[in-house]
């Protein structure tokens, strides 16, 4: 069965500060497997080592020890095999703002990694990317494709994005707070956009994000994470509905609920009133 | 404020509640306009009644013009920016009505920060680095409250921090040694340092943890029990506005679509901007809503 999988990984990274230098543990031992179809969402708030995850997944970062496997084969971390292993893993980065060139059209963007990976060359490259482009939703094809990136919303770049990942063919996307930089309104169809992909290419996604709802309801499974460490797991409702463990609770506690509008007011002055 | 053909959507639920209430800050027919080439008209006709200790969420996606429109009722606009027509009216406790507007120079600066503060967005940056915090409470102190002694001024600051819950120990920390939490705590002890009428916060929590974030709120919230100031809350985040506000406007392309009480945009929201809005916000415990995983619908490329 081809899947993605992380066994014990741990990251330390060295601090220094002037003459002494200390080690601090970013991600301590984190183990899942992705499978192609599925989304696990991987929470937490800044600090608790997320991001470090993903980018050890995307081999950006060299984990201290532990192992990444795909298809149950430790993956290649140069050369031929890391090519390879890009084919299949992709990314998707927090701010479409930074992570596309302002000086090349979308066309571009999308022909490189078509190129790179030895998907499409020459007359080919047109028509591969106008099909991604149409996979996004960015439609017509040929108008995105002569954009570049300032003529388009932050949801549109976002997009571009998501065709470059999916460009080499990936398998797996590690999709990094894809969202938290868009506007509000346009959250939910980039989100859609990556279910849909999930669900009818048999895509595996790693979904990191903050936000606790988007993570229950776009993914099956969820991990928290806290200052390294995953400390719950299981499936998406039942992280979110009957959270076990005290971090979760406080997350969830914290989290805006629309529906308790005047609650935090009368509980902040039933407590004044108490002191 | 009743719905006219032109104004701003609310219900008799708002008339009703806004009824009994003394206005603070009234804005009307505010216009603020960039003179940028082609010209952008940021905030058009927008009339805002902000009431004595309400708490007012302004809602609205980025480059809707709530910040330029907070910006334009503390007279806070920097060229290009410039208010083009409309009155700002402030109420004082002591009954006198400043036109905000027409204030120049020393008036302007003795009505800045006394009557109406500021908490900006991205507390992160907006502590001068090289500073300590006593400094820079100092400053405001120094610049509106110049009969104060210096003994007077720390006393009131280490009183400042201690009100917002940050230790007074951290009075000769610079903003690197404090947490993001901490110098948003720190930003608003500096807005309560002359104990001001109406607070306009700025995305005061966006940048932060959940966790934090509901810490500075409850801070907040807690403050304006005790010192009984309104508050302006600009965010994107409706959810959150919910849960605080007494009243909601949102905002889309510069003009104020609805206002109402907080318990009617959430149950009886009636422009269909805000309708959207709300959709965004998939429910952390409700039902699975309709929107995950058919897509299509939302799935559009805007």
């Amino acid at each position: 069965m081809s899947c993605l999988e992380v066994r014990n990984l741990v990251k330390d990274f060295k601090i220094r500060s002037g003459l002494r230098s200390s080690t601090l543990r970013a991600v301590n031992d984190v183990s899942f497997t992705l499978e192609p179809g599925r989304t696990i969402a991987l929470v937490g708030e800044s600090g608790s080592g997320k991001s470090t995850v993903a980018k050890m997944i995307s081999q950006l970062e060299t984990p201290t020890s532990g192992e990444i496997l795909l298809d149950d084969a430790p993956v290649g971390r140069r050369g031929r095999a890391l090519t390879d292993y890009r084919h299949q893993v992709q990314m998707v980065f927090q701010d479409p703002f930074a992570s596309l060139n302002p000086y090349h059209t979308v066309a571009h963007h999308l022909e490189r990694p078509l190129q790179l990976h030895g998907v499409a060359s020459g007359a080919e490259l047109e028509p591969a990317v106008h099909g991604l482009l149409e996979r996004v939703n960015l439609t017509p094809a040929e108008t995105y494709a002569a954009k570049r990136p300032h003529e388009m919303s932050g949801g549109q770049r976002q997009r571009v994005a998501i065709a470059r990942a999916l460009a080499p063919g990936a398998r797996f996307l590690v999709a990094d707070e894809p969202v938290s930089m868009l506007d509000v309104s346009i959250r939910l169809g980039v989100l859609n956009l990556l279910a849909r992909l999930q669900r009818e290419e048999n895509l595996g996604v790693l979904y990191i994000t903050h936000d606790l709802a988007t993570a229950r309801h776009f993914s099956d499974e969820i991990l928290v994470m806290y200052r390294g460490d995953v400390v719950e797991r299981g499936p998406s409702d039942d992280v979110i509905l009957d959270p076990q463990h005290d971090y979760t609770k406080t997350l969830l506690a914290a989290a805006p609920e629309p529906s308790r509008h005047g609650r935090l007011r009368e509980e902040v002055r039933a407590e004044l009133a108490g002191a | 404020m009743t719905a006219t053909a032109t104004g701003p959507l609310s219900s008799a639920a708002h008339d009703a509640y806004t009824a009994g209430l003394a206005p603070v800050l009234t804005a009307r027919d505010v216009s603020i306009e960039y003179e940028v080439d082609p010209p952008v008209q940021a905030v058009k006709d927008v009339s805002l009644t902000l009431h004595r200790g309400e708490i007012l969420g302004l809602a609205g996606e980025s480059g809707c013009g709530k910040t330029t429109l907070a910006y334009g009722l503390d007279r806070l606009l920097k060229p290009p920016a410039i208010l083009r027509s409309g009155e700002v009216t402030f109420h004082d406790a002591s009954g006198v009505d400043i036109d905000v507007v027409g204030l120049r120079g020393d008036a302007l600066r003795a009505f800045r920060w006394d009557k109406v503060s500021m908490v900006f967005q991205g507390a992160m940056n907006s502590l001068n680095p090289v500073i300590s915090v006593r400094k820079q409470l100092g400053d405001v102190l120094t610049t509106h409250r110049p009969q104060m002694g210096r003994k007077e001024r720390d006393a009131r600051s280490a009183e400042l921090l201690e009100l917002v819950g940050v230790d007074p120990a951290r009075l000769d920390s610079f903003a690197h040694e404090l947490s993001g939490g901490m110098r948003q705590r720190v930003m608003i002890a500096m807005a309560l340092a002359l104990g001001p009428q109406v607070m306009i916060m700025d995305e005061p929590t966006t940048a932060l943890d959940v966790v934090v974030q509901r810490g500075i709120l409850r801070e907040i919230m807690r403050l304006r029990e005790r010192f009984d100031f309104a508050v302006v809350f600009i965010t994107h985040d409706l959810p959150l506005l919910l849960e605080i506000s007494d009243r909601i406007a949102v905002m889309r392309e510069g003009e104020i679509v609805e206002i109402d009480t907080a318990e009617s945009i959430y149950s009886r929201a009636q422009h269909p901007y805000t309708r959207q809005l709300l959709a965004s916000f998939p429910s952390l415990t409700g039902d699975r809503g309709s929107f995950v995983r058919t897509g299509a619908e939302q799935e559009g490329a805007s």
